[in-house]
Protein backbone atom coordinates (compact mmCIF):
# COMPACT_ATOMS: atom_id res chain seq x y z
CA UNK A 1 0.00 0.00 0.00
CA UNK A 2 1.20 3.48 -0.76
CA UNK A 3 2.48 5.29 2.32
CA UNK A 4 1.71 8.74 3.69
CA UNK A 5 4.56 11.13 2.99
CA UNK A 6 6.33 13.53 5.35
CA UNK A 7 7.93 16.47 3.57
CA UNK A 8 10.21 19.10 5.11
CA UNK A 9 10.32 22.41 3.27
CA UNK A 10 13.55 24.42 3.09
CA UNK A 11 13.23 28.13 2.32
CA UNK A 12 16.50 29.16 0.71
CA UNK A 13 17.74 32.74 0.43
CA UNK A 14 21.18 33.68 -0.88
CA UNK A 15 22.33 30.11 -0.43
CA UNK A 16 21.20 29.67 3.18
CA UNK A 17 18.17 28.09 4.81
CA UNK A 18 16.03 30.81 6.29
CA UNK A 19 14.43 30.28 9.71
CA UNK A 20 16.76 29.30 12.49
CA UNK A 21 17.78 25.77 13.17
CA UNK A 22 19.21 24.24 16.29
CA UNK A 23 20.50 20.86 15.28
CA UNK A 24 23.25 19.30 17.28
CA UNK A 25 25.94 17.62 15.27
CA UNK A 26 25.47 19.73 12.19
CA UNK A 27 28.54 21.78 11.41
CA UNK A 28 26.53 24.29 9.43
CA UNK A 29 22.91 24.54 10.50
CA UNK A 30 21.84 26.80 7.69
CA UNK A 31 23.48 24.86 4.88
CA UNK A 32 20.67 23.55 2.65
CA UNK A 33 22.74 20.56 1.56
CA UNK A 34 23.66 19.53 5.14
CA UNK A 35 20.06 19.89 6.25
CA UNK A 36 18.78 17.98 3.22
CA UNK A 37 21.14 15.09 4.05
CA UNK A 38 20.05 15.08 7.69
CA UNK A 39 16.36 15.02 6.75
CA UNK A 40 16.88 12.30 4.17
CA UNK A 41 18.81 10.17 6.71
CA UNK A 42 16.09 10.63 9.31
CA UNK A 43 13.38 9.39 6.94
CA UNK A 44 11.97 12.36 5.03
CA UNK A 45 10.07 11.04 2.02
CA UNK A 46 10.72 14.02 -0.18
CA UNK A 47 12.18 17.52 0.11
CA UNK A 48 10.91 20.88 -1.04
CA UNK A 49 13.42 23.61 -1.83
CA UNK A 50 11.77 26.98 -1.95
CA UNK A 51 13.76 29.77 -3.58
CA UNK A 52 12.95 33.05 -1.90
CA UNK A 53 15.76 35.09 -3.43
CA UNK A 54 14.88 37.94 -5.70
CA UNK A 55 18.23 38.66 -7.34
CA UNK A 56 19.65 36.85 -10.34
CA UNK A 57 22.89 36.13 -8.42
CA UNK A 58 20.77 34.54 -5.71
CA UNK A 59 19.02 32.45 -8.33
CA UNK A 60 22.32 31.14 -9.68
CA UNK A 61 23.46 30.22 -6.16
CA UNK A 62 20.15 28.43 -5.64
CA UNK A 63 20.58 26.20 -8.69
CA UNK A 64 24.15 25.38 -7.61
CA UNK A 65 22.83 24.33 -4.21
CA UNK A 66 20.07 22.29 -5.79
CA UNK A 67 22.59 20.40 -7.92
CA UNK A 68 24.77 19.79 -4.86
CA UNK A 69 21.74 18.46 -2.96
CA UNK A 70 20.88 16.16 -5.87
CA UNK A 71 24.43 14.75 -5.75
CA UNK A 72 23.98 13.87 -2.08
CA UNK A 73 20.33 13.08 -1.51
CA UNK A 74 18.49 10.34 -3.37
CA UNK A 75 14.87 11.09 -2.63
CA UNK A 76 12.48 13.20 -4.73
CA UNK A 77 13.19 16.94 -4.79
CA UNK A 78 10.53 19.53 -5.50
CA UNK A 79 11.51 23.09 -6.31
CA UNK A 80 9.34 26.17 -5.96
CA UNK A 81 9.70 29.92 -5.86
CA UNK A 82 10.17 32.22 -8.81
CA UNK A 83 8.83 29.77 -11.39
CA UNK A 84 7.25 31.94 -14.06
CA UNK A 85 8.17 30.39 -17.38
CA UNK A 86 8.95 27.06 -19.00
CA UNK A 87 12.59 28.20 -19.01
CA UNK A 88 12.42 28.29 -15.20
CA UNK A 89 11.20 24.68 -15.24
CA UNK A 90 14.10 23.75 -17.49
CA UNK A 91 16.64 25.54 -15.29
CA UNK A 92 15.71 23.63 -12.10
CA UNK A 93 14.98 20.26 -13.74
CA UNK A 94 18.50 20.25 -15.20
CA UNK A 95 19.90 20.71 -11.71
CA UNK A 96 18.17 17.71 -10.24
CA UNK A 97 14.60 18.77 -9.42
CA UNK A 98 12.01 16.04 -9.99
CA UNK A 99 8.95 18.21 -9.58
CA UNK A 100 8.40 21.92 -9.94
CA UNK A 101 5.81 23.82 -8.00
CA UNK A 102 4.11 26.89 -9.41
CA UNK A 103 2.11 29.48 -7.48
CA UNK A 104 2.02 33.17 -8.46
CA UNK A 105 3.49 32.30 -11.85
CA UNK A 106 0.43 30.18 -12.65
CA UNK A 107 -1.95 32.87 -11.37
CA UNK A 108 -0.37 35.40 -13.73
CA UNK A 109 -0.23 32.96 -16.61
CA UNK A 110 -2.39 29.83 -16.14
CA UNK A 111 -1.26 28.37 -19.49
CA UNK A 112 2.18 27.82 -17.87
CA UNK A 113 0.69 24.68 -16.28
CA UNK A 114 -0.51 23.34 -19.62
CA UNK A 115 2.76 24.09 -21.40
CA UNK A 116 4.89 22.55 -18.65
CA UNK A 117 2.67 19.46 -18.34
CA UNK A 118 2.96 18.85 -22.09
CA UNK A 119 6.74 19.19 -22.03
CA UNK A 120 7.60 17.40 -18.80
CA UNK A 121 4.51 15.35 -17.93
CA UNK A 122 1.73 15.94 -15.37
CA UNK A 123 3.77 14.26 -12.63
CA UNK A 124 6.31 17.07 -12.84
CA UNK A 125 3.90 19.97 -12.32
CA UNK A 126 2.75 20.81 -8.80
CA UNK A 127 0.23 23.57 -8.15
CA UNK A 128 0.86 25.27 -4.86
CA UNK A 129 -1.97 27.48 -3.62
CA UNK A 130 -1.98 29.95 -0.71
CA UNK A 131 -5.54 29.99 0.57
CA UNK A 132 -7.34 32.17 3.12
CA UNK A 133 -10.91 32.51 4.35
CA UNK A 134 -12.57 35.70 3.08
CA UNK A 135 -16.29 36.49 3.61
CA UNK A 136 -17.14 32.90 4.46
CA UNK A 137 -15.41 31.45 1.36
CA UNK A 138 -11.91 30.32 0.44
CA UNK A 139 -9.82 32.63 -1.72
CA UNK A 140 -6.51 32.21 -3.52
CA UNK A 141 -3.81 34.68 -2.53
CA UNK A 142 -0.78 35.65 -4.62
CA UNK A 143 2.68 37.07 -3.89
CA UNK A 144 3.45 34.95 -0.87
CA UNK A 145 0.00 35.40 0.62
CA UNK A 146 -0.03 39.20 0.47
CA UNK A 147 -2.48 39.79 -2.35
CA UNK A 148 -6.11 38.61 -2.61
CA UNK A 149 -6.69 37.47 -6.20
CA UNK A 150 -10.46 37.31 -5.66
CA UNK A 151 -10.47 33.77 -7.11
CA UNK A 152 -12.43 31.02 -5.35
CA UNK A 153 -9.87 28.45 -4.17
CA UNK A 154 -11.47 25.09 -4.96
CA UNK A 155 -12.43 26.02 -8.51
CA UNK A 156 -8.92 27.40 -9.10
CA UNK A 157 -7.33 24.16 -7.95
CA UNK A 158 -9.71 22.10 -10.10
CA UNK A 159 -8.87 24.26 -13.08
CA UNK A 160 -5.13 23.75 -12.48
CA UNK A 161 -5.56 19.98 -12.26
CA UNK A 162 -7.63 19.98 -15.46
CA UNK A 163 -4.79 21.87 -17.15
CA UNK A 164 -2.32 19.18 -16.11
CA UNK A 165 -1.08 19.75 -12.55
CA UNK A 166 -0.26 16.30 -11.18
CA UNK A 167 -0.15 17.21 -7.52
CA UNK A 168 -1.56 19.93 -5.25
CA UNK A 169 0.03 21.66 -2.26
CA UNK A 170 -2.54 23.45 -0.11
CA UNK A 171 -1.07 26.16 2.13
CA UNK A 172 -3.62 27.48 4.57
CA UNK A 173 -2.75 31.07 5.45
CA UNK A 174 -5.23 30.92 8.36
CA UNK A 175 -3.46 28.06 10.12
CA UNK A 176 0.11 28.85 8.98
CA UNK A 177 2.42 29.74 11.85
CA UNK A 178 -0.30 29.19 14.46
CA UNK A 179 0.93 25.64 15.25
CA UNK A 180 -2.63 24.62 16.17
CA UNK A 181 -2.96 21.86 13.54
CA UNK A 182 -3.62 21.60 9.80
CA UNK A 183 -6.66 23.22 8.19
CA UNK A 184 -8.84 20.10 8.11
CA UNK A 185 -11.94 21.86 6.76
CA UNK A 186 -10.13 23.31 3.73
CA UNK A 187 -8.09 20.16 3.04
CA UNK A 188 -11.22 17.99 3.04
CA UNK A 189 -12.80 20.21 0.41
CA UNK A 190 -9.70 19.97 -1.80
CA UNK A 191 -9.34 16.17 -1.53
CA UNK A 192 -13.03 15.79 -2.42
CA UNK A 193 -12.60 18.04 -5.47
CA UNK A 194 -9.58 16.47 -7.18
CA UNK A 195 -8.22 13.00 -7.88
CA UNK A 196 -4.50 13.80 -7.84
CA UNK A 197 -2.33 13.63 -4.70
CA UNK A 198 -2.87 16.46 -2.19
CA UNK A 199 -0.20 17.72 0.22
CA UNK A 200 -1.24 19.55 3.39
CA UNK A 201 0.76 22.58 4.51
CA UNK A 202 0.40 25.12 7.26
CA UNK A 203 -0.35 24.63 10.93
CA UNK A 204 1.62 21.61 12.14
CA UNK A 205 2.92 22.18 15.65
CA UNK A 206 3.46 18.66 16.98
CA UNK A 207 3.32 14.95 16.02
CA UNK A 208 -0.31 14.68 17.03
CA UNK A 209 -1.32 17.18 14.33
CA UNK A 210 -0.06 14.78 11.67
CA UNK A 211 -2.02 11.90 13.24
CA UNK A 212 -5.13 14.08 13.21
CA UNK A 213 -4.50 15.06 9.56
CA UNK A 214 -4.21 11.49 8.27
CA UNK A 215 -7.07 10.19 10.46
CA UNK A 216 -9.52 12.94 9.62
CA UNK A 217 -8.72 12.90 5.90
CA UNK A 218 -7.80 9.39 4.70
CA UNK A 219 -7.39 10.78 1.17
CA UNK A 220 -4.64 13.23 2.05
CA UNK A 221 -1.26 12.06 0.73
CA UNK A 222 1.35 14.04 2.60
CA UNK A 223 2.04 16.54 5.34
CA UNK A 224 4.53 19.36 4.76
CA UNK A 225 6.15 21.56 7.40
CA UNK A 226 9.21 23.75 7.84
CA UNK A 227 10.05 25.38 11.15
CA UNK A 228 8.97 22.53 13.44
CA UNK A 229 11.52 20.34 11.67
CA UNK A 230 14.20 23.06 11.48
CA UNK A 231 13.85 23.88 15.19
CA UNK A 232 13.82 20.22 16.13
CA UNK A 233 10.38 20.51 17.79
CA UNK A 234 9.41 17.48 15.75
CA UNK A 235 12.01 14.94 14.64
CA UNK A 236 11.12 13.08 11.48
CA UNK A 237 12.11 9.60 12.68
CA UNK A 238 10.12 10.07 15.88
CA UNK A 239 7.16 11.48 13.95
CA UNK A 240 7.08 8.47 11.65
CA UNK A 241 7.34 6.02 14.54
CA UNK A 242 4.45 7.84 16.22
CA UNK A 243 2.37 7.70 13.03
CA UNK A 244 3.02 3.98 12.63
CA UNK A 245 2.13 3.35 16.29
CA UNK A 246 -1.17 5.07 15.50
CA UNK A 247 -1.92 2.78 12.58
CA UNK A 248 -0.89 5.17 9.82
CA UNK A 249 1.07 3.58 6.99
CA UNK A 250 4.46 5.27 6.64
CA UNK A 251 7.86 4.32 5.28
CA UNK A 252 10.31 3.52 8.06
CA UNK B 1 31.08 0.90 -17.99
CA UNK B 2 27.31 1.35 -18.04
CA UNK B 3 25.89 3.21 -21.04
CA UNK B 4 22.91 5.36 -20.10
CA UNK B 5 21.01 5.74 -23.34
CA UNK B 6 20.40 9.40 -24.14
CA UNK B 7 17.64 9.73 -26.74
CA UNK B 8 16.41 13.18 -25.74
CA UNK B 9 13.84 12.18 -23.16
CA UNK B 10 13.90 13.37 -19.59
CA UNK B 11 16.92 14.49 -17.67
CA UNK B 12 19.55 12.10 -16.55
CA UNK B 13 21.24 14.23 -13.91
CA UNK B 14 19.84 12.38 -10.86
CA UNK B 15 20.48 8.98 -12.41
CA UNK B 16 24.13 9.86 -13.05
CA UNK B 17 24.47 11.24 -9.50
CA UNK B 18 23.16 7.92 -8.11
CA UNK B 19 25.69 5.85 -10.05
CA UNK B 20 28.43 8.28 -9.00
CA UNK B 21 27.39 7.80 -5.38
CA UNK B 22 27.94 4.04 -5.60
CA UNK B 23 31.18 4.44 -7.54
CA UNK B 24 29.91 2.88 -10.76
CA UNK B 25 31.20 4.24 -14.04
CA UNK B 26 28.58 5.49 -16.48
CA UNK B 27 28.51 7.30 -19.76
CA UNK B 28 25.46 9.22 -20.99
CA UNK B 29 25.42 8.64 -24.71
CA UNK B 30 23.44 8.54 -27.90
CA UNK B 31 26.37 7.04 -29.81
CA UNK B 32 25.66 3.48 -31.05
CA UNK B 33 29.36 2.56 -30.92
CA UNK B 34 29.72 3.53 -27.27
CA UNK B 35 26.54 1.61 -26.42
CA UNK B 36 27.91 -1.45 -28.26
CA UNK B 37 31.20 -1.24 -26.38
CA UNK B 38 29.60 -0.75 -22.94
CA UNK B 39 29.36 -3.64 -20.46
CA UNK B 40 25.75 -2.86 -19.61
CA UNK B 41 22.97 -0.68 -20.91
CA UNK B 42 20.55 1.43 -18.91
CA UNK B 43 17.41 2.62 -20.67
CA UNK B 44 15.80 5.55 -18.81
CA UNK B 45 12.55 7.30 -19.65
CA UNK B 46 9.91 9.70 -18.44
CA UNK B 47 6.90 11.25 -20.12
CA UNK B 48 4.62 9.80 -22.77
CA UNK B 49 5.22 6.36 -24.31
CA UNK B 50 4.51 7.35 -27.91
CA UNK B 51 6.87 10.34 -27.82
CA UNK B 52 9.69 8.40 -26.15
CA UNK B 53 9.27 5.40 -28.46
CA UNK B 54 9.35 7.67 -31.51
CA UNK B 55 12.53 9.42 -30.34
CA UNK B 56 14.19 6.08 -29.66
CA UNK B 57 13.21 4.89 -33.16
CA UNK B 58 14.25 8.12 -34.91
CA UNK B 59 17.63 8.03 -33.23
CA UNK B 60 18.06 4.45 -34.44
CA UNK B 61 19.04 3.48 -30.91
CA UNK B 62 16.11 1.08 -30.52
CA UNK B 63 17.80 -1.30 -32.99
CA UNK B 64 21.11 -1.03 -31.12
CA UNK B 65 19.46 -1.74 -27.76
CA UNK B 66 17.54 -4.73 -29.18
CA UNK B 67 20.63 -6.18 -30.91
CA UNK B 68 22.81 -5.82 -27.84
CA UNK B 69 20.15 -7.31 -25.56
CA UNK B 70 19.71 -10.26 -27.93
CA UNK B 71 23.48 -10.82 -27.86
CA UNK B 72 23.16 -11.19 -24.10
CA UNK B 73 24.29 -7.77 -22.85
CA UNK B 74 22.70 -6.86 -19.54
CA UNK B 75 20.02 -4.23 -19.93
CA UNK B 76 17.95 -2.42 -17.34
CA UNK B 77 14.95 -0.19 -18.05
CA UNK B 78 13.66 2.31 -15.53
CA UNK B 79 10.05 3.56 -15.42
CA UNK B 80 9.07 4.34 -19.02
CA UNK B 81 12.34 2.67 -20.02
CA UNK B 82 11.01 -0.55 -18.44
CA UNK B 83 7.62 -0.13 -20.11
CA UNK B 84 9.29 0.09 -23.51
CA UNK B 85 10.84 -3.36 -23.05
CA UNK B 86 7.39 -4.95 -23.53
CA UNK B 87 5.57 -5.83 -26.73
CA UNK B 88 2.95 -3.11 -26.63
CA UNK B 89 1.60 -0.09 -24.80
CA UNK B 90 -1.98 1.12 -24.78
CA UNK B 91 -1.12 4.64 -23.62
CA UNK B 92 -3.21 6.94 -25.87
CA UNK B 93 -3.68 4.39 -28.63
CA UNK B 94 -1.68 1.29 -29.36
CA UNK B 95 2.10 1.42 -29.74
CA UNK B 96 4.77 -1.15 -30.41
CA UNK B 97 7.39 -1.63 -27.71
CA UNK B 98 10.84 -3.15 -28.12
CA UNK B 99 9.38 -6.63 -27.64
CA UNK B 100 12.18 -7.90 -25.40
CA UNK B 101 9.72 -9.01 -22.72
CA UNK B 102 6.31 -10.62 -23.04
CA UNK B 103 3.42 -8.43 -21.91
CA UNK B 104 1.86 -5.03 -22.51
CA UNK B 105 1.46 -1.71 -20.74
CA UNK B 106 -2.04 -0.64 -19.73
CA UNK B 107 -3.59 2.36 -17.97
CA UNK B 108 -4.61 2.53 -14.31
CA UNK B 109 -7.76 4.33 -15.40
CA UNK B 110 -10.52 1.76 -15.67
CA UNK B 111 -8.37 -1.19 -14.56
CA UNK B 112 -7.88 -0.24 -10.89
CA UNK B 113 -10.53 0.71 -8.30
CA UNK B 114 -12.05 4.12 -9.09
CA UNK B 115 -11.18 5.68 -5.72
CA UNK B 116 -7.44 5.39 -6.35
CA UNK B 117 -5.45 8.42 -7.29
CA UNK B 118 -3.82 8.52 -10.71
CA UNK B 119 -0.84 8.80 -11.03
CA UNK B 120 0.47 6.67 -8.20
CA UNK B 121 3.00 9.07 -6.64
CA UNK B 122 4.93 8.03 -3.56
CA UNK B 123 6.64 5.26 -1.66
CA UNK B 124 5.20 1.76 -1.80
CA UNK B 125 6.41 -1.56 -0.42
CA UNK B 126 7.84 -4.24 -2.71
CA UNK B 127 6.53 -7.77 -2.60
CA UNK B 128 9.29 -9.90 -4.09
CA UNK B 129 7.89 -12.76 -6.17
CA UNK B 130 11.19 -14.05 -7.58
CA UNK B 131 14.79 -13.80 -6.46
CA UNK B 132 17.15 -12.00 -8.83
CA UNK B 133 20.74 -10.66 -8.76
CA UNK B 134 19.51 -7.00 -8.97
CA UNK B 135 17.57 -7.60 -5.76
CA UNK B 136 20.41 -9.26 -3.88
CA UNK B 137 20.62 -6.49 -1.24
CA UNK B 138 16.83 -6.15 -0.94
CA UNK B 139 14.40 -7.54 1.57
CA UNK B 140 10.68 -8.15 1.38
CA UNK B 141 8.68 -5.01 2.15
CA UNK B 142 11.44 -2.51 1.30
CA UNK B 143 10.02 0.81 0.12
CA UNK B 144 10.70 2.37 -3.26
CA UNK B 145 9.45 5.51 -5.02
CA UNK B 146 6.85 5.29 -7.80
CA UNK B 147 5.48 7.86 -10.24
CA UNK B 148 3.27 6.37 -12.95
CA UNK B 149 -0.19 6.17 -14.49
CA UNK B 150 0.40 3.02 -16.59
CA UNK B 151 1.69 -0.40 -15.61
CA UNK B 152 2.79 -3.67 -17.20
CA UNK B 153 0.29 -6.50 -17.49
CA UNK B 154 0.49 -10.06 -18.78
CA UNK B 155 4.15 -10.21 -17.73
CA UNK B 156 3.90 -13.23 -15.40
CA UNK B 157 6.87 -14.98 -17.00
CA UNK B 158 9.22 -12.11 -16.10
CA UNK B 159 7.65 -10.78 -12.89
CA UNK B 160 10.13 -10.10 -10.07
CA UNK B 161 8.17 -7.91 -7.68
CA UNK B 162 4.78 -6.31 -7.24
CA UNK B 163 3.38 -3.44 -5.20
CA UNK B 164 -0.16 -3.15 -3.90
CA UNK B 165 -2.10 -0.30 -5.48
CA UNK B 166 -5.75 -1.36 -5.50
CA UNK B 167 -4.41 -4.77 -6.54
CA UNK B 168 -0.94 -6.26 -6.95
CA UNK B 169 0.64 -4.52 -9.91
CA UNK B 170 3.99 -5.03 -11.63
CA UNK B 171 6.90 -3.25 -9.90
CA UNK B 172 9.91 -5.03 -11.41
CA UNK B 173 10.65 -7.62 -14.10
CA UNK B 174 13.55 -9.66 -15.39
CA UNK B 175 14.14 -12.39 -17.93
CA UNK B 176 17.60 -13.65 -18.69
CA UNK B 177 19.80 -10.60 -19.28
CA UNK B 178 16.97 -8.03 -19.45
CA UNK B 179 15.45 -6.40 -16.37
CA UNK B 180 13.46 -3.34 -15.43
CA UNK B 181 11.83 -1.42 -12.61
CA UNK B 182 8.60 0.55 -12.74
CA UNK B 183 9.80 2.58 -9.74
CA UNK B 184 12.75 4.98 -9.65
CA UNK B 185 15.77 3.41 -7.90
CA UNK B 186 17.63 6.74 -8.26
CA UNK B 187 14.96 8.36 -6.08
CA UNK B 188 14.45 5.51 -3.62
CA UNK B 189 17.11 6.36 -1.05
CA UNK B 190 19.51 3.66 0.16
CA UNK B 191 17.22 0.87 -1.06
CA UNK B 192 17.29 2.30 -4.57
CA UNK B 193 21.06 2.76 -4.54
CA UNK B 194 21.43 -0.88 -3.48
CA UNK B 195 19.50 -1.96 -6.58
CA UNK B 196 21.72 0.14 -8.84
CA UNK B 197 24.80 -1.27 -7.09
CA UNK B 198 23.48 -4.80 -7.64
CA UNK B 199 22.88 -4.01 -11.31
CA UNK B 200 26.43 -2.64 -11.63
CA UNK B 201 27.76 -5.84 -10.03
CA UNK B 202 25.47 -8.23 -11.97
Amino acid sequence: MITKRIIPCLDVKDGRVVKGTNFKGLSDVSSPVELAKLYSDSGADELVFYDITASSEGRAIFTDILAEAARNVFIPLTVGGGINTVADFDRVLKCGADKVSVNSGAIRNPSLIEEAAKLYGDQCVVISADIKRVDGGFRVFAKGGREDTGMEAISWIKRCVDMGAGEVVVNSIDTDGVKGGFDIELLKLVTEAVRVPVIASGGAGCCEHFVELFREIPDIDAGLAASIFHFGTVKIDELKAHLRANGINVRI
Amino acid sequence: MIAIVDYGVGNLFSLCCSFDAIGAQTVVTGDPEIIRRADKILLPGVGAFEDARRKLRESGLDKVVIEEAKKGKKLMGICLGMQMLFEKSYEYGEHEGLGLLRGSVIGMEGTLPAELKIPQIGWNALHITNAHPIFKYLKEGDFVYFVHSYYASGCEDSLLATCEYGKDICAAVAKENVCGTQFHPEKSGEVGLSILRAFAEW
